[in-house]
C-alpha cells in the first residue's frame, strides 16, 4: 500500500467511525467502553478466546480477550444505563480468512424496550444511511431453506439434508448417534445453498432461528420453538447478529451448562460460567441488542476483496 | 509423515488426498453464525491436473505430500522416457509419458524446465513459457507476403504443429508460447 492509499484508507475508516457515532448520538444512545479482557471466556463450543498471560507470572491466566462486549454491556444495562452502544475491538482465536480476522472491530448496541423486530428496523436505517438506500428483505430461517434448498429444515431427515448438499460438502457416513450432526448439516446447507442468495441488491434479514441456535436470545413457542434472533446479510455476507435478549438467568445457565457438556464431549474441557453475567440477567431490562462487523461493512462499502480497511499495511 | 492442520492451509501447500499428491489452490475459512468453523478447499491433483473440492472441519489434519518443484535441464528422450538433469548436482531423473503428457512436444534438449518431483519421482513437467524451435515442414512461403493475414500449419522439430503466418519457411526458427501453443515471432539462432 502506497502512502496516499494508506492515508485514504485511514480517512475512510475514521469517517465511518464518526458517522456511526453520529447516528447513535443523534438518537440519544450513550457510548460506553467495557473491558476487552475479562475473567471469563464464553461457553460457546465453537468459539475460542485468547487468554491473557502476565509474563512475570507464567502460566497463570489473568483473563480472556472478549469475543464480543455482550456480557459487560448487559451488566451496564442491568445497572440502569439505558440504551447504550460501543465500538470496540473483539477477538476470536483461530478465525482467519478473507471474511474473518482474529482481531476485528465490532459495533454493538442495545435498545431498552425494543424487541428484535424493532431493532431490525433500526439496523436497516443505519445501513441505509451508510451504504445508500437498499430494499429490505425479511425471510425466516425456515423459509429460506424451503426457498433456496427446497427442503423443510425442521422436519427433514439427515439423509435428505445431506443429499441437498453439494458433493464436496456431504458427510460421507452419517452417524445417527452423533447429536451434533443435524446441526452440522444445517450449517453446511446454510453456507452453501442459502447464504449466497441473501442480500443480493438488497439487505436480507434472516430471522427466527431454531431454538437450539438461540445463544443468548429469547425462545418463543410460536409458530414453532424459535429463537428471537436475526442476522443481516449483504452481498451474501453476514454483517450483523441480533437478539431479543433473554433475561431469565436459570434458562441462560441451562444453555451454558449444555454448551459445557458439548465442550466436554468434543475436547474434554469446560469453561467457568460467567457468573457476573448470570447474576445480572434477572435485573436486565426488556431489550434487544445487535453486534455488527464494522470491517465487513467497510469491505462492502469499498468493494474490497478482504477485510483490510483501516489496518496498517 | 508431517501433516498440516486446517489453520496452516494456504494456497500452494502440497497435501495427500486419497493417496494422490495435491496442491491447495484456494482455502476459504467459513464459520456459520454460531456454528462450527470449517475450511472449503479447492485442490489440484498434481498427477492428473484435475480440480477437487473438499470440506474439512477446523482443526482437522491432512498428510503433507513430499512434493518439490525443481528447475532441471531437459537432456533427451528415448522410447518412453524423458531424461532431465539437475544442473547443480548433475543428478538425472527420467519422467514417463504420464508425467510429461502433452508437453512432450515443447521439450528441446538443453532447455530448462520445471520438474515436479513427488518422493523424488517426476509427476509433472512444465516447459519454459517460450521456446525457440525450428520449422521442419510447411507449405512454401509466399514471397513478399509479410503483412497480410492468413495462416498455415507448420511442423516443428519436436513434432509440435502450430499455425504460422504465410511467410514462414522451412528452416526458420520460431518463438512459440507453450501455454497456448501459439506462434509469437521468428527468432534468430
Amino acid at each position: 500500500m502506497t502512502s496516499p492509499d494508506l492515508l485514504d484508507a485511514l480517512r475512510e475508516w475514521a469517517t465511518l467511525l464518526a458517522r456511526l457515532r453520529q447516528f447513535f448520538d443523534e438518537r440519544g444512545l450513550l457510548e460506553v467502553q467495557t473491558p476487552l479482557a475479562r475473567a471469563y471466556a464464553v461457553t460457546d463450543p465453537y468459539q475460542r478466546c485468547f487468554s491473557v498471560i502476565d509474563p512475570a507470572n507464567e502460566g497463570v491466566v489473568a483473563g480472556y480477550l472478549q469475543p464480543s462486549p455482550e456480557s459487560a454491556m448487559k451488566q451496564l444495562l442491568a445497572a440502569g444505563s439505558g440504551s447504550i452502544y460501543q465500538i470496540c475491538k473483539a477477538f476470536r482465536a483461530g478465525e482467519s480468512g478473507s471474511n474473518h480476522r482474529t482481531e476485528f472491530t465490532l459495533l454493538e448496541w442495545y435498545r431498552v424496550g425494543y424487541d428484535h423486530r424493532q431493532l431490525m428496523e433500526e439496523v436497516a436505517e443505519l445501513v441505509n444511511q451508510l451504504l445508500g438506500p437498499l430494499p429490505v428483505e425479511r425471510i425466516t430461517w425456515r423459509e429460506s431453506f424451503v426457498r433456496y434448498a427446497d427442503i423443510d429444515p425442521v422436519v427433514a431427515e439427515p439423509e435428505a439434508l445431506n443429499a441437498r448438499l453439494p458433493g464436496s460438502m456431504r458427510i460421507t457416513t452419517l452417524d445417527v448417534s452423533d447429536e451434533g450432526q443435524r446441526r452440522k448439516l444445517l450449517d453446511r446447507l446454510l453456507v452453501s445453498r442459502i447464504e449466497p442468495n441473501l442480500g443480493r441488491n438488497c439487505m436480507t434479514f434472516l430471522y427466527d432461528y431454531p431454538a437450539d441456535q438461540a445463544a443468548l436470545a429469547r425462545v418463543r413457542s410460536e409458530p414453532w420453538p424459535v429463537a428471537s434472533r436475526f442476522e443481516l446479510y449483504i452481498d451474501g455476507l453476514e454483517i450483523a447478529n441480533g437478539f431479543h435478549e433473554l433475561k431469565d438467568s436459570a434458562e441462560q445457565r441451562q444453555r451454558f451448562e449444555y454448551d459445557n457438556r458439548q465442550r466436554q464431549r468434543d475436547a474434554n474441557v469446560e469453561v467457568a460460567l460467567d457468573e457476573p453475567l448470570l447474576s445480572c440477567l434477572d435485573r436486565l431490562p426488556d431489550c434487544a441488542g445487535v453486534a455488527l462487523g464494522v470491517d465487513r461493512l467497510m469491505k462492502i462499502s469499498t468493494g474490497a476483496d478482504s477485510l483490510v480497511a483501516g489496518s496498517p499495511p | 509423515m508431517a501433516s498440516y492442520s486446517t489453520n496452516e492451509f494456504r494456497s500452494g501447500l502440497k497435501v495427500m488426498i486419497e493417496n494422490d499428491p495435491c496442491e491447495i489452490v484456494e482455502n476459504e475459512f467459513v464459520k456459520p453464525g454460531k456454528g462450527q468453523a470449517f475450511s472449503r478447499v479447492r485442490l489440484r491433483n498434481l498427477k492428473t491436473g484435475r480440480m477437487w473440492e473438499r470440506t474439512y472441519k477446523s482443526g482437522e489434519s491432512v498428510e503433507a505430500a513430499d512434493v518439490l518443484d525443481t528447475d532441471m535441464e531437459f537432456l533427451y528422450s528415448d522410447d518412453d522416457a524423458w531424461w532431465f538433469m539437475n544442473p547443480a548436482t548433475y543428478d538425472q531423473v527420467s519422467a514417463d509419458s504420464a508425467a510429461v503428457g502433452d508437453n512432450a512436444v515443447w521439450l528441446k534438449p538443453q532447455d530448462s524446465c520445471t520438474v515436479t518431483l513427488w518422493n523424488d519421482v517426476p509427476i509433472a513437467i512444465s516447459p519454459p513459457n517460450h521456446v525457440v524451435l525450428k520449422v521442419v515442414e510447411t507449405d512454401p512461403g509466399l514471397k513478399g507476403d509479410t503483412a497480410q493475414g492468413g495462416s498455415k500449419p507448420a511442423t516443428l522439430e519436436t513434432g509440435a504443429v502450430v499455425r504460422v503466418p504465410l511467410f514462414v519457411e522451412e528452416g526458420d526458427l520460431l518463438k512459440v508460447d507453450t501455454r497456448k501453443g501459439e506462434y509469437i515471432s521468428r527468432a534468430k539462432e
